[in-house]
């Protein structure tokens, strides 16, 4: 099991654990607020917007091209920022913490 | 006086934009029961992923779940599925299901959805192996006819974005493809000639036979299909993908505003203030736009939810939303924001790259009213901001490539003289 701490906008923190697929999926099975995931996880609709903690970043990568293109949609978005239905869960990125884009 | 934990809101139509009500009304507060119904009988599913993926995975069709069924369970949303709505008594308040029992409701949600039109042509209704594309069944169906025999001839009657995303797909298992378009270019109302040929070339290029001007009048005892120009193409299946029709049936009873649509106020009430319509089957205003639209998207499905789970539980909101939408063919990614409807001029920037890669920017006069961007994120951001902004670009930049793709190369400064 994968643990993964999301830190919502109203700063709920939410600790879920994963085995496979996306974080994104993971985290809208769960209802964590401010992650919809509406286009299925294609990287189409930036709707899956997390900031990874500065030290989990080299867990889990930073963002491809389409990706980092994609974050230009919000204003909020920097150097942590991802798409979390483009990481996938694996043991590599056990304890990570994503705090929710606003 | 009733408490709120005792209000029932009934959601018809358990699809993107039900579901996502659902669970934002839980979001938004609402402590009262939420009974969700919908024909399809299985969990419900992304639908996009339809006429791409779920053809072409080589495992069992398994359709990826909005919600997992726990989560209905943990934020206590009824599901009732395979079930059908039969009629709407907005007098009483209540809903008739199929089986005859009735459900009360104080709020109800229409989320209906639309289905497939199947055109008028001769000979369709007794032809062997004829589907459109809606829902899960229909992929497994469509997939169960090619399991054993990929290399069976298909023909594709409409060259829309459904249509020509399934012939892409039914490519890749292996069939012998040809798509039927009526009119002079395939996806000729809704996108500019240069689109058109993009995608013309990329399926001839990828071996599907693509035909305008064809206009099917019947198909043969022999499924053959046959255009009224007298050529026939022999077809083992048919796909029909001509568009779609609103689900109204159900709302003509409850005697609801039908243009083009539901029709609903910004807040997406319908003309009953008990009932709300969200999704595919409303007839909305886009106060962007200034006009009334129907739109076929996941987005519109889902910011309406929005909208609608914010307005039932007594907030003041109003749907804003800029439509965006997407197509995945081969390894060709489109993104489009914005409605091109009414445009005069058009800009195509292609970027030097090994792929593919350009946009097309639609104006009216100097408004940006769209972007078609292809495996172009980029211009699909920059555009998606423009538009909000309704700022005006400088045209001869926004063509010249040896500008590079920064928003303020593009943004008409004016000079004082």
């Amino acid at each position: 099991m994968v643990k993964i701490t999301f830190i919502t906008s109203d700063e709920e923190k939410i600790v879920l654990e994963g085995t496979t697929g996306s974080v994104m999926e993971l985290a809208v099975e769960h209802n964590v607020k401010g992650i919809d995931g509406n286009c299925g996880g294609v990287c189409s609709c930036a709707t899956c917007h997390v900031h990874v903690r500065p030290e989990d970043m080299l867990k889990t990568g930073a963002a491809s091209e389409i990706e980092t293109d994609m974050l230009e949609l919000d204003d909020n978005a920097d150097e942590y920022s991802r798409l979390c239905c483009q990481i996938e869960i694996s043991d590599s990125i056990d304890g990570v913490v994503l705090k929710v884009a606003k | 006086m009733k408490s709120e934990n005792e209000f029932i809101c009934v959601v018809v139509g358990a699809s993107h934009a039900g579901v996502n009500l659902a669970f934002s009304l839980r979001q938004e507060g609402w402590k009262g029961q939420i009974f969700l119904f919908d024909t399809d009988p299985e969990l419900p599913y992304h639908r996009p992923p339809l006429s791409k993926t779920y053809l072409t995975d080589n495992n069992e069709v398994s359709t990826s779940p909005l919600k997992s069924k726990e989560s209905y369970e943990r934020e206590d949303i009824v599901l009732n599925l395979g079930m059908k709505v039969t009629a709407i008594n907005s007098i009483e308040k209540s809903i008739l299901l199929e089986n005859g029992k009735q459900q009360h409701y104080d709020k109800l949600v229409l989320a209906t959805g639309a289905r497939p039109i199947i055109p008028p042509i001769k000979g369709l209704n007794t032809a062997k192996n004829v589907f459109s594309l809606r829902t899960a069944a229909d992929v497994e169906e469509i997939r169960s006819v090619l399991k054993n025999q990929p290399n069976q001839k298909v023909v594709v009657i409409g060259g829309g974005y459904i249509g020509l995303e399934i012939a892409a797909s039914l490519k890749k298992v292996g069939a012998e493809v040809t798509i039927l378009e009526r009119e002079e270019r395939i996806l000729g109302r809704i996108t500019a000639p240069e689109m058109s040929t993009f995608f013309h070339d990329l399926h001839q290029e990828n071996g599907v036979a693509v035909l305008t001007k064809k206009n099917v009048i019947s198909i043969t005892l022999n499924n053959d299909v046959v255009c009224d120009d007298g050529t026939v193409f022999p077809a083992d299946v048919i796909i029909i993908g001509v568009g779609i029709h609103v689900n109204t049936e159900l709302v003509k009873k409850a005697e609801l505003v039908i243009e083009n649509g539901i029709k609903v106020d910004p807040s997406t009430q319908t003309s009953n203030k008990d009932i709300y319509a969200i999704g595919d089957c409303t007839y909305h205003y886009n106060s962007h736009y200034k006009q009334y639209v129907r739109l076929e998207s996941v987005q519109n499905a889902v910011d309406q939810a929005k909208i609608a789970a914010a307005a039932i539980t007594g907030k003041e909101v109003v749907y804003d939303a800029i439509p965006w939408f997407w197509s995945d063919q081969y390894s060709v990614k489109l993104q489009i924001v914005g409605l091109s409807t009414g445009y005069d001029n058009i800009v195509v920037r292609t970027e030097e790259k090994e792929q593919p890669c350009f946009s097309i920017w639609y104006f009216k006069g100097n408004q940006l009213l769209a972007v078609d961007a292809i495996n172009n994120a980029k211009a699909y951001v920059f555009g998606t901001k423009f538009i909000k902004s309704n700022q005006e670009l400088n045209k001869t930049k926004l063509a010249d490539t040896s500008m590079a793709f920064k928003p303020a190369n593009f943004i008409q400064v004016e000079l004082n003289n």
